[in-house]
C-alpha cells in the first residue's frame, strides 16, 4: 500500500530555494535577449545562493532529524556541510562571472556545442556571443551536493551524484582557451565518471541484497546482525567506496583529475576542486560513519592504502609538473590522501577534522585558482611556470597572495592548512593510526617543496616575458580576498571553526 | 597583571617588519627604521632581564604570560623563559643590530629589494624570540616551522649563484625533521593530561610514558633537532645554506637558529623522555664525536671560506651536544655556554670574511694572501675571531670549551680525552685560514680600504663580548646554572663521583 510520505519542507528549503533559482536560469536561458542574460543570470544565482544560505541558518537548526521516510538525514554534519557548500559556490560564482571589463576575454567559450575550429564556432566568435548557461548549471550541480552531503538512502546518493555530476560534465567542456582539450576533458571526466557511477550502484545494489533495504540505518542494523554474508558485505563496501573516491580525485581513482582540472575553464576548476570534495567526502563520512561503522574493519585498511597512494602519488607527480593548474591538480590528489586520513579515524574527530580541513582545502583553493586565471599573456592563460617567473615584480600584491595560499597548502603553521593537517593527523594519530601521519607529514614535506619551488619562481625569476596580471572586477577580487583572509584566520584563530564542526560531529542515525 | 615582556619581544620586531616593507619604494628610512626597531627590541630585552630574578621565582620559567588559545586541540599561548631561554634571547637581540649594521650596503635599494631584506631579518627576529620563549610544546612547534619561512626568502632571494638550491635543500631537511617532529609533538600530547592545556610544558614534565613510546617520541623530537644543530650525517644543508646566504644573513642562521636544535634537545629530549635520553646517549654521544671531527676535517680542506666556517661550527656543534649528554652539571653549564659564546664566535667570522669577500669579489681562500699588510684591522678582527673559536684563554669560548672538557672527563676519561683531540684541529683549520688570508707578500695592485667606521660599529661590540665574556663569564653562569640543575633534576642523573667508569654504567644503573 501507498502511503504518502511525510516531508518537512522546512528543512529542505535551502535545497528547494537552490533548485528553483536554478530551473529558473533555465527558462532565463530560453526567454531573455542575449544581452540582457548575463545581467539577470548572474544576480539571479548569487541571490538563490545568499538566499538558500539565509534559510539554511534560519531554519536548519530547529529542523534536525530525519524527513521523507527517513532517506534524508539533516544532522550537524549535514547543515554544516551545506552551509559550507553554499559559502564555497558564493565565491565560486563570483570568479565564474568575472569578464575582466569585457577587453579581455573570459573563461568560457562562446558557443560550447561547436566543433572547435568549425565555422559556427567563428561565427559564434565573431558576433560576440556570450554563453550565462554557467550559472544555472552550477545553481544545480551545487543543488545535488547540497542533497548528496545529507542523503541518507544509496539511491537517494545515487540521485543526488548525478545530479551534481552531469552539469559539472558540461561545465567542464566550455574553456574558451584550448577548446579541444576542454572538450576532451568533458569526454574524460563523463566517461570516468559513468564508470565511477556504475561502480557505485553496482556496490548499492549488492548492499541491497545483504541488508535487504537501501536505508542506512537498515544497513547498519543489517551489519550487526547479518553474519556470514561477508560475500555481498565487502565487495558492496569497495564499490561504493571507488565510486565515491572517484569523486575525490584519490589514488587510483585519479586518473581524470590532471586532465580535468587542466582542461577545465579556470574558474570552473575551482569551483570544482573546492566544493565536489566537499561534498563528496560529506556523503562518504555518512556512508562509512552510519550505515558502514560495523565493517570498519574492512574499509580501514583499504582506505588506509588508498590514503598512502594518494598522498605518495599526489605528492611525487606533483614534482614533475610544469603546468600551474596540473600542479594544483596533483596537489589536489595529495590533499586527498591527507583528508582520508581524517575519515579513516573513525570517531567524532574524525568527523571534526575531516569537516575543518575541507573548509581550509576550498578557501584556499577557490582562490588559487581566481589567481591563475588573472595571469595572462597575450590574451589566455598562462599557466606555464615559466611563464611565471619574475611575477613578483610587477604584481606583489598577487604574487604575495598566490605566496600565501600555496604555503597554507604547504602546510606552514599560522595558515588554515596546518590548522587542518594537525587536525586530521591527531585524529589519525589517536586512533592508532600513527604510521599513516608519518607518510602524511612525509608527503608533505615533499609537495612544499613544489610549492616553495613556484614562489621562488614568482619572487626570483628574471625572466617576465609577455605575461601580465590583469585586474579584475570586485567579484575576483572579493573572492580572493575573501580567499585569503579566511585561510589567515583560520591558521590564526582556528578556535570558532574547531567549535563549530566538533559541534556538528555527530550523525543521526 | 605583570607587563607582557616576552610578547613585547615579539611583537615589536614585527611590528618594525610591517612598517618597512610598506615604506615607499624610494624611502631612504627602511634601514634607519629596521636598525631602530631592533635596537629598541634590544632595550626591551635588556629591562625584561632586570625583571628576571636569577634563580628565583616561583617554577621553572619565569615572565609568564599563559592564554588559552586553541583550547580545541589544547594549545595555549604560552611564553615563559627561564636562563637558558632568556640567554638564547638575548643572544639574538645583541646580534641582530649587529647583522643589520653589517647588512646596511649589502642589498641595493632596487625596486623593493631592501625592503624585502630589512623585513625579513626583523619578522625573523620575531620568530627566534617566539621559538625561545614558549613553553607550549605546540607554540614552539609553530614558531618552530614558521622560523624557516623568512630563512629561506632571505638565502633563496638574497643569496650567492646557488641560492634557489641551497634554499630548497635547508627547506627540506628542516620541512621534513620539522614534520616528524609534529607526530611526535601529536604524540606527546595524547600521551599527557590532555584538556584544554594538555601542551604546556609544565603539565608535560614527568610524564609517564611507556618505555616504548617515550623512545619513538624522543626520537621524532631528536632528528628534528639534531637536523637543525646540525650533526652530522645530517649536517650537508647547513655548508651549502650558509655558503649562498649574505654574511649577515649567515649569521643569523648559523648563530642562533642552529642554536634552537641544541635547546630543544634540552629543553624537550632531555626534560620529556629523561628515560630515552639516557637510552640513546651512546649513540648521541657517538654521532657528535664525529661531528666534532668530521667538521674540523671538511674546514682544514675547505677552500670556500664561508663554507669553512660554516664547518668549524659543525664541529662545535658536536662540542654542545657532547657537553649536553655528558650529563653533568659542568658539561651541562659548559654546552649552555658554549651555545651564546658560539653565537659570537661565529658572528665574528662570518662578517669579517663578508668585509673579506666585499674586497675581493671571492670567496676562494687561494684568492688572498698577505692582506695584514692592506688591511691590517680587518685581518686583526679575523684573528681575533678565530682565536675566540680556537678557544684562546682569556676569550669568551676557552671557557666553554673548559667546562664541556672537563665535565666529559667526570663522567668518562676517554670521552674527555678524544674531545680534547677537536681542540687541537681546530687550532689547525683557524690558523690554516689565517695564514691562507693574511700572512705572505704584499699582493700587488691591490688597493682596498680598510675597515670602514660603520664596519667598526659591527665589529667591536662582538671583541667586546669575546673579552667580557672570557674573563667575565660568571654573570651568565649565573643564570644558566639554574635552568642546568633543573633539567638535570628532570633527565635524574646524578653527577658522578670522581673516576666513575662510564655514562651508559650510570644511565642503566639507574
Amino acid at each position: 500500500m501507498f502511503v504518502a510520505p511525510d516531508i518537512n519542507y522546512l528543512a529542505l528549503m535551502p535545497l528547494i530555494i537552490v533548485f528553483v533559482g536554478g530551473l529558473l536560469g533555465c527558462l532565463i536561458e530560453g526567454f531573455v535577449r542575449t544581452e540582457l542574460r548575463y545581467p539577470v543570470q548572474l544576480p539571479l544565482a548569487v541571490a538563490t545562493l545568499v538566499l538558500a544560505l539565509v534559510a539554511l541558518v534560519l531554519l536548519g537548526q530547529d529542523n534536525q532529524g530525519l524527513t521523507a521516510v527517513e532517506t534524508v538525514a539533516f544532522d550537524g554534519p549535514a547543515l554544516v556541510l551545506q552551509g559550507l557548500i553554499l559559502v564555497l559556490s558564493i565565491v565560486g560564482l563570483l570568479v565564474m562571472g568575472e569578464r575582466l571589463g569585457g577587453g579581455q576575454p573570459d573563461a568560457f567559450t562562446q558557443s560550447g556545442a561547436s566543433v572547435p575550429g568549425s565555422e559556427e564556432e567563428a561565427l559564434a566568435v565573431r558576433v560576440g556571443a556570450t554563453t550565462t548557461e554557467v550559472f544555472p548549471l552550477t545553481l544545480l550541480s551545487v543543488g545535488g551536493m547540497m542533497l548528496f552531503v545529507a542523503a541518507n538512502d544509496l539511491l537517494l546518493l545515487f540521485i543526488a551524484l548525478e545530479i551534481l555530476s552531469l552539469p559539472l560534465y558540461v561545465l567542464v567542456g566550455l574553456a574558451r582557451r584550448r577548446r579541444l582539450l576542454s572538450q576532451e576533458a568533458s569526454l574524460k571526466y563523463f566517461l570516468l565518471g559513468s564508470f565511477a557511477s556504475a561502480f557505485f550502484l553496482f556496490g548499492a545494489v549488492l548492499l541491497y541484497g545483504f541488508a535487504g533495504s537501501m536505508r542506512f540505518a537498515d544497513i547498519a542494523a543489517a551489519v550487526g546482525t547479518n553474519v556470514g554474508m561477508d560475500a555481498l558485505l565487502v565487495p558492496g563496501v569497495l564499490l561504493i567506496t571507488v565510486g565515491l573516491l572517484f569523486k575525490v580525485g584519490a589514488v587510483p581513482f585519479h586518473a581524470w583529475t590532471p586532465d580535468v582540472y587542466q582542461g577545465a575553464p579556470t574558474p570552473v576548476t575551482g569551483f570544482m576542486a573546492a566544493v565536489t570534495k566537499v561534498a563528496a567526502f560529506g556523503a562518504m563520512l555518512r556512508v562509512l560513519y552510519v550505515a558502514l561503522e560495523g565493517a570498519a574493519l574492512d574499509w580501514q585498511p583499504a582506505l588506509a592504502v588508498v590514503a598512502t597512494l594518494s598522498m605518495v602519488v599526489g605528492a611525487l607527480l606533483a614534482i614533475v609538473q610544469t603546468d600551474v593548474k596540473r600542479i594544483l591538480a596533483y596537489s589536489s590528489i595529495a590533499h586527498a590522501g591527507f583528508i582520508l586520513t581524517g575519515v579513516i579515524a573513525l570517531s567524532e574527530v574524525g568527523i571534526s577534522s575531516t569537516i575543518f580541513y575541507l573548509a581550509t582545502y576550498g578557501f584556499m583553493t577557490i582562490p588559487a585558482f581566481a589567481i591563475v586565471f588573472l595571469v595572462r599573456s597575450a590574451g589566455s592563460e598562462a599557466t606555464h611556470v615559466d611563464q611565471w617567473s619574475g611575477l613578483a615584480k610587477r604584481s606583489p600584491w598577487l604574487a604575495a597572495a598566490f605566496s600565501f595560499l600555496l604555503m597554507a597548502m604547504a602546510g606552514i603553521p599560522l595558515t588554515s592548512g596546518f590548522t587542518g593537517k594537525f587536525a586530521v593527523f591527531s585524529a589519525a594519530v589517536s586512533q592508532g593510526w600513527a604510521w599513516l601521519a608519518v607518510v602524511g607529514v612525509l608527503a608533505s614535506a615533499v609537495t612544499a617543496y613544489i610549492y616553495f619551488k613556484l614562489i621562488v619562481v614568482m619572487y626570483t625569476g628574471d625572466r617576465v616575458g609577455s605575461t601580465t596580471v590583469v585586474s579584475p572586477s570586485w567579484m575576483t577580487s572579493f573572492a580572493i580576498l575573501f580567499g585569503v583572509a579566511v585561510t589567515l584566520a583560520l591558521g590564526v584563530m582556528p578556535a570558532p571553526m574547531l567549535e563549530l564542526a566538533q559541534s556538528a560531529a555527530a550523525f543521526v542515525r | 597583571m605583570n607587563f607582557p615582556w616576552l610578547t613585547t619581544l615579539l611583537v615589536l620586531p614585527l611590528v618594525g617588519a610591517l612598517v618597512v616593507a610598506v615604506l615607499p619604494k624610494a624611502s631612504t628610512l627602511v634601514r634607519p627604521v629596521a636598525l631602530g626597531t631592533s635596537l629598541l627590541t634590544l632595550g626591551v630585552g635588556i629591562a625584561a632581564l632586570t625583571q628576571y630574578q636569577i634563580g628565583g621565582g616561583s617554577g621553572q620559567f619565569q615572565l609568564t604570560e599563559v592564554h588559552s588559545w586553541i583550547p580545541q586541540f589544547g594549545v595555549s599561548y604560552a611564553l615563559g623563559v627561564d636562563g637558558i631561554s632568556l640567554t638564547m634571547i638575548l643572544l639574538a637581540l645583541v646580534l641582530v643590530p649587529i647583522c643589520l649594521v653589517a647588512a646596511w650596503d649589502d642589498v641595493p635599494a632596487v625596486g623593493r629589494r631592501q625592503h624585502l631584506y630589512f623585513a625579513l631579518m626583523l619578522a625573523l627576529t620575531s620568530t627566534i624570540v617566539g621559538v625561545f620563549a614558549a613553553i607550549d610544546v605546540f607554540l614552539f612547534y609553530i614558531f618552530f616551522e614558521v622560523m624557516l619561512v623568512p630563512v629561506y626568502f632571505l638565502i633563496g632571494i638574497f643569496g650567492g649563484s646557488r641560492r634557489a638550491r641551497a634554499a630548497t635543500t635547508f627547506l627540506l631537511y628542516s620541512l621534513a625533521g620539522g614534520l616528524i617532529m609534529l607526530v611526535a609533538v601529536i604524540g606527546v600530547y595524547l600521551a599527557g593530561p590532555r584538556g584544554a592545556d594538555g601542551f604546556l610544558l609544565t603539565n608535560l614534565a614527568g610524564l609517564d610514558l611507556s618505555v616504548e613510546a617515550g623512545r619513538w617520541l624522543f626520537l621524532g623530537f631528536f632528528i628534528a633537532f639534531a637536523i637543525k644543530a646540525p650533526m652530522w650525517p645530517v649536517h650537508t644543508w647547513l655548508p651549502l645554506a650558509a655558503e649562498q646566504s649574505r654574511p649577515a644573513t649567515s649569521v643569523l642562521l648559523v648563530g642562533v637558529l642552529d642554536k634552537v636544535g641544541t635547546y630543544g634537545m634540552i629543553r624537550f629530549c632531555l626534560s620529556l623522555f629523561p628515560e630515552a635520553s639516557q637510552w640513546a646517549t651512546p649513540v648521541v654521544i657517538t654521532l657528535a664525536l664525529i661531528s666534532l671531527f668530521w667538521g674540523a676535517f671538511m674546514a682544514i680542506g675547505s677552500t670556500d671560506i664561508l663554507r669553512l666556517i660554516s664547518y668549524t661550527s659543525i664541529s662545535h656543534f658536536g662540542f654542545i651536544v657532547l657537553g649536553i649528554f655528558a650529563f653533568t652539571t659542568v658539561s651541562h653549564t659548559g654546552a649552555t655556554l658554549y651555545m651564546v659564546n658560539h653565537g659570537f664566535t661565529t658572528a665574528g667570522l662570518f662578517l669579517v670574511a663578508g668585509m673579506l669577500i666585499v674586497r675581493r669579489g671571492s670567496r676562494d681562500l687561494r684568492d688572498f694572501g698577505g692582506w695584514q699588510r692592506v688591511t691590517p684591522l680587518i685581518t686583526g678582527a679575523l684573528l681575533i675571531s678565530g682565536l675566540s673559536a680556537l678557544s684562546l684563554p682569556g676569550l669568551n669560548s676557552f671557557v666553554s670549551e673548559f667546562l664541556v672538557i672537563v665535565g666529559t672527563f667526570q663522567r668518562n676519561a676517554w670521552l674527555g680525552l678524544i674531545a680534547t683531540l677537536g681542540v687541537i684541529l681546530a687550532a689547525v683549520y683557524v690558523l690554516v685560514m689565517y695564514r691562507k688570508v693574511a700572512t705572505g707578500p704584499r699582493p700587488e695592485g691591490l688597493d682596498v680600504p680598510d675597515m670602514t667606521g660603520r664596519e667598526k660599529w659591527v665589529v667591536a661590540p662582538i671583541i667586546a663580548a669575546f673579552l667580557i665574556l672570557g674573563f667575565f663569564p660568571k654573570p651568565v653562569l649565573e643564570v644558566l646554572e639554574p635552568a642546568v640543575q633543573h633539567t638535570l633534576q628532570s633527565v635524574g642523573v646524578n653527577d658522578p663521583v670522581p673516576a666513575v667508569d662510564t655514562a651508559n654504567a650510570e644511565g642503566s644503573g639507574r
